[in-house]
């Protein structure tokens, strides 16, 4: 009896072990794919170790492409245009790329393995995206659930951003999550002051990262952050600009205001910024300021339930019926939103209703 | 048992087909129904690796198992080696096909616990095939689940379209489509039946 018990053993031991082999075999042969080359931008050249998904080749070698899913294909940020060497177009890329984005050769740098040598094209800004360490200057509360994040850069200690993209804040594991998060948030500050950034956070229920940010973070605390990312900015033209805000949305264009007024731009510009009731205002004398400082602003909060109590002599409803009264010139006029997918949709539709072009109408949806 | 491969080849395709008349293999036969490209992919990948596996099976238990008197080990040895194969088909696929690998996603690595596959394995043995028998038995049998899945994610995508009532949907009506094709293949078993 026993020995069969061992006979047993043995042999399925060696059998499995035999099958192992030959899979460790075939994976030898198959997956390794050496040493290859990425040429970025026809400049650059890195020598790496084949085998692994473009994007995570590029964070081992310090170039941080924006992904907000960690490369499971399922955010469709980490887009980037590779000329040679990736491969077939995968069916997992598809629902992210445009046709003219397939004709171009733009891929899912997470869902492109590195096999061969590659060249790829990435933006300029790219390589101004890294991973900083900052720590906690101050923390503001700016309505009941809005807290205001002032952060001092420790290491790198400055950094160049335009005004309007955002950074990946990243949360630690503590009680209530196990896993280290990352969740992208606009920067409020204004470039030029470049050793510290300001987010501007809203309370999530239940969020991993707000949780954190609200009840865990103290001023002094360390947190780590990348960035920064994202095509929402000002774009150099003479045209009117029409800033649509919603909630917590007002970060980015606080800083594009304020960037503004640092150039002294004589542009027309309105900013409409929509909210539920007067607790949810915030920054109201900060813009009334700029109204004073700017030679052509307006800020018009516009409330969608106004409490009874307080008499509010401001507009009321939603924003999109009271567009026309601030557009002056449809066709040279343009948008910057940011709020919800939803009040997104409805801004955008109201606005090419009026005339405004599809491409001049820029968003970042907190999606 | 002396039937002609051949007919075992068509026997295990319609009269005996493997998911229909034994019921082996229903997990992702329902799950993976609901659309007819990706069933298409995964029945390819299932009548692929089918085939495989019953001819290696084959030869491990006739030279292996038998001689050295461990026929008591056939589960557990026709699992690995399944399990085996489903990842070197997944390592080549990858390396060959990436398109293929990605659209077949999750479902490669889940045919080891097709238990269609054990199923033929252990059928053939039971049934004393010889070497093209069991061949033929199981590319039949990997057609049949093939045809099989692609019936019922035909069937599927038209349903989804009609009003079902609410303690049917889903699975509940999948496993009594299942049924009716089930009865409909056995429509075909006054041609030829094996046991």
């Amino acid at each position: 009896m026993a020995c069969e018990i061992i006979q047993t053993v043995f042999i399925i031991s060696v059998i499995t072990g035999f099958l192992a082999l030959l899979l460790v075999i075939a994976e030898a042969l198959f997956v390794n794919y050496g040493e290859c080359r990425i040429k970025i931008n026809g400049k650059k050249e890195l020598v790496v170790q084949g085998g692994g998904s473009l994007l995570s080749t590029l964070n081992d070698n310090k170039i941080f492409l924006a992904s907000a899913c960690g490369g499971r294909g399922s955010c469709g940020f980490c887009k980037c245009t590779i000329s040679s060497g990736a491969g077939p177009l995968l069916p997992t890329e598809k629902p992210f790329l445009s046709e003219k984005e397939i004709s171009d050769g733009v891929r899912l740098s997470c869902q492109v393995k590195v096999k061969q040598d590659l060249s790829i094209k990435i933006p300029e800004e790219i390589f101004n995206i890294r991973k900083f360490r900052a720590e906690v200057a101050k923390i503001t509360d700016l309505t009941y659930d809005i807290k205001e994040l002032t952060l001092k850069l420790v290491e790198p200690g400055t950094i160049s951003f335009k005004a309007g993209q955002y950074v990946q804040l990243e949360s630690p594991a503590y009680e209530k999550s196990r896993q280290s998060v990352q969740r992208a948030y606009s920067i409020s500050s204004n470039p030029y002051q470049d050793d510290m950034i300001q987010l501007i956070i809203r309370r999530v229920p239940e969020g991993i990262c707000t949780t954190y940010v609200f009840d865990y973070l103290k001023e002094g605390d360390k947190i780590n952050f990348t960035g920064p990312f994202g095509d929402f900015f000002i774009r150099e033209t003479e045209a009117d600009m029409l800033f649509i805000a919603g909630g917590s949305g007002k970060a980015p264009i606080k800083s594009m205001i304020e960037f503004l007024d640092k150039i002294g731009s004589r542009r027309r510009m309105v900013y409409l910024f929509g909210a539920r009731s007067t607790k949810d205002l915030y920054y109201t004398e900060l813009f009334r300021e700029y109204e004073k400082k700017l030679t052509n602003f307006s800020y018009v909060p516009v409330l969608s339930q106004p409490s009874e109590e307080c008499e509010w002599k401001g507009r009321c409803g939603y924003i999109p019926p009271f567009i026309p009264e601030f557009l002056r010139d449809p066709v040279n006029t343009e948008a910057y939103l940011c709020g919800s997918p939803g009040m997104i949709d409805a801004v955008k539709k109201a606005l090419l209703e009026l005339g405004v072009p599809d491409n001049k109408i820029y968003f970042d949806s907190f999606a | 048992m002396e039937i002609s491969p051949f007919i075992i080849f068509l026997a295990a395709i319609f009269t005996s087909n493997i998911v229909l008349t034994n019921f082996l293999g229903m997990c992702s036969f329902l799950s993976v129904s609901r659309e007819i490209e990706s069933s298409l992919g995964l029945g390819l990948a299932v009548f692929f690796v089918l085939t495989f596996t019953t001819a290696i099976n084959f030869v491990v238990y006739h030279y292996l198992l038998i001689p050295l008197n461990l026929i008591y080990l056939q589960y557990i040895i026709f699992i690995i080696i399944i399990a085996a194969f489903v990842q070197l088909t997944e390592l080549v696929i990858e390396r060959f096909s990436p398109v293929l690998y990605y659209s077949l996603g999750i479902f490669l690595p889940l045919i080891t616990v097709n238990c269609a596959i054990l199923g033929v394995s252990l059928f053939m043995i039971i049934r004393n095939y010889s070497f093209i028998q069991s061949v033929l038995y199981g590319a039949g049998s990997g057609l049949g689940w093939l045809l099989a899945i692609l019936a019922l994610a035909g069937i599927r995508s038209r349903v989804k379209y009609k009003y079902v009532p609410a303690g049917l949907q889903g699975a509940g009506l999948s496993l009594i489509i299942t049924g009716i094709m089930a009865l409909a293949f056995i429509g075909f078993s006054g041609i030829v039946v094996i046991q």
